[in-house]
């Protein structure tokens, strides 16, 4: 009974490891933009979206294989994030917050509709390149998928670590985040680093739409409320951190499977999925609350 | 010696208020300038026309060239500023920070400039992974001249160097800006509210006062003359 659970619980914490995956890389996305624009975006999820029908037209009407068409659509979803940023955000990055929040939820429907427009509310089905196997690791079945989008976040999040730690453009990146004038004054041209700030949150939301379509399937609305899960792991992390991004992540995706894993006992009957949203809005009340910095986040000093 | 820096005729603003209205000066290769004068005189404005963090008129030329465009445009034609408050980036570490200010150069001696500019802060060598921002007030003031230094400027512009600084670390400053003077020619502006400091600091200084020069001449003569020393820099 006590080691039938206990793989049962393995069990959710696996797969809850691959959601958390894909919820890293969301609110690491979220991060990049809000260090530096100081904003939420919130077209986030539908951009990730609409990357995800690119690749999923170029492998279903184009016959491309996965892997090519992953990566096509890293390189498109980029360049489309720098054209975001030059063609809607910056004209109105002057201006209060409120107008780049607007601009971010009007981006939101327009993406939203552009996607229904041009492929139909339809849901589709994109393959996941992992396959179907599932393997039996001491009684726990962890599906090809579930590894592979582990591996894949977690490498993608190393590539970018690499990037911000180890290169110029990356300090220049970091810089621009601390102190926009001062990064001017040295040199750097703060505009341009800004968009591609928002080519690499373009190509993070990529890389998770791509991941998520194949378990939940491909529908205008998919990211919806994996958006709100990245809120709550990038709160919960802290939402200038990016390491509190990717732990963040990681740890709602298990806080959230044991709704599932705790659904089986009697006693804990009324734990459903359906709690799933709720109980992360809870995560994003609860923490702003009791500790607004996140867990990696350093509290906000007003400088006088 | 040749003429490196000419301000003619400069106004700036900030909005609707005119802060500079009519300032012209010149800077010589090799110099030591002071800018003086009270709170409001437009002291840091000057140096923000320079380097093109306000919106400016007038002619400001450096080695006989037009300084157009933005503070980029200004750090990559060899202006580096230190501006007021330590401009540091706090959550950087200090050789984050210095390599920063190698940002405009295109050539591989980063590194060898990081142990040229440490020979004049040793500190910075066992330090180098330290949060700026962790550090003390003098620490980040000599942090962000050692930073203007990695983009081997051919003008120094600083800002109030002295601004919350006790008088034995102010001294250590310009004594440090001496030497890189004398050792390297670096050509510097230096603005300040501390007038005994700076005349001692510099060969010739200009005082302003509500946004025009007012007066100038050699430190040593603005220095010694009593009526000058009350009227204009108030000790």
């Amino acid at each position: 009974m006590l080691a039938a659970s206990f793989t049962d619980f393995m069990q959710q914490v696996v797969s809850g490891l691959a959601s958390g995956g894909v919820y890293a890389l969301l609110a690491l996305a979220l991060v990049i933009i809000h260090r530096s624009t100081g904003v939420i975006n919130f077209a986030q999820g539908e951009m990730a979206t609409l990357s995800t029908y690119i690749a999923w037209a170029l492998v279903a009407h184009h016959a491309w294989g996965y892997w090519p068409a992953f990566v096509a659509t890293l390189a498109i979803s980029f360049v489309g994030g720098v054209g975001i940023h030059r063609v809607v955000i910056r004209p109105v990055e002057r201006g209060s917050v409120l107008r780049i929040v607007i601009v971010t939820i009007g981006l939101l429907v327009a993406i939203n509709g552009f996607v229904v427009w041009q492929w139909s509310g339809e849901p589709q089905q994109l393959q996941s390149p992992f396959g179907t196997d599932v393997y039996n690791v001491g009684g726990v079945v962890v599906a090809a998928h579930d590894i592979g989008t582990i591996v894949v976040a977690l490498g993608i999040v190393a590539l970018l670590w690499g990037l911000f730690q180890f290169t110029k453009v990356g300090l220049a990146l970091r810089a621009v985040a601390v102190n926009p004038e001062e990064a001017r004054l040295v040199g750097v041209r703060v505009s341009w680093m800004l968009a591609l700030g928002w080519g690499l949150a373009a190509l993070l939301g990529a890389v998770a739409g791509m991941l998520t379509a194949p378990t939940v399937g491909l529908d205008p609305n998919m990211m919806a409320a994996v958006l709100i899960y990245a809120f709550a792991s990038a709160i919960l992390g802290g939402i200038d951190s990016p390491i509190g991004a990717v732990v963040g992540g990681l740890l709602i995706g298990v806080l959230l499977n044991m709704l599932s894993f705790l659904s089986q006992y009697d006693m804990f009957g009324w734990f459903t999925e359906e709690l799933r949203l709720p109980m992360a809005l809870l995560v994003i009340l609860v923490v702003l609350l009791v500790r607004p910095q996140g867990i990696f986040g350093r509290p906000e000093v007003k400088r006088v | 010696m040749k003429t490196l820096l000419e301000l003619d005729g400069v106004a700036a603003r900030y909005g609707p208020v005119q802060a500079l209205h009519d300032v012209s000066l010149v800077v010589r290769e090799g110099e030591v300038v002071a800018v003086l004068g009270a709170n409001g005189a437009g002291k840091t404005t000057t140096l923000r026309a320079i380097s093109g963090t306000v919106s400016r008129s007038g002619a400001i030329e450096l080695d006989g060239k037009q300084i157009r465009g933005g503070p980029e445009a200004a750090a990559k034609a060899g202006i580096a500023h230190v501006p007021e408050g330590r401009g540091t980036f706090v959550d950087l570490t200090v050789t984050e920070n210095l390599k920063l200010g190698a940002y405009v150069r295109r050539d591989r001696s980063v590194k060898a400039d990081i142990q040229r500019v440490a020979e004049y802060f040793p500190w910075m060598t066992e330090r180098g992974g330290q949060r700026a921002g962790t550090l003390s007030g003098g620490e980040q003031q000599m942090l962000a001249l050692g930073r203007a230094l990695m983009s081997r400027p051919r003008l120094l512009l600083l800002d109030e160097p002295s601004l919350g600084l006790a008088p034995m670390i102010v001294r250590e400053f310009f004594r440090i800006v001496r030497r890189l003077n004398e050792d390297e020619g670096l050509t510097v502006l230096v603005v300040e509210q501390d007038a005994r400091v700076a005349l001692n600091a510099s060969e010739r200084a200009y005082v302003l006062e509500v946004g025009r020069v007012a007066l100038t001449g050699a430190s040593a003569e603005l220095r010694d003359d009593e009526s000058v020393r009350r009227s204009y820099l108030g000790y």
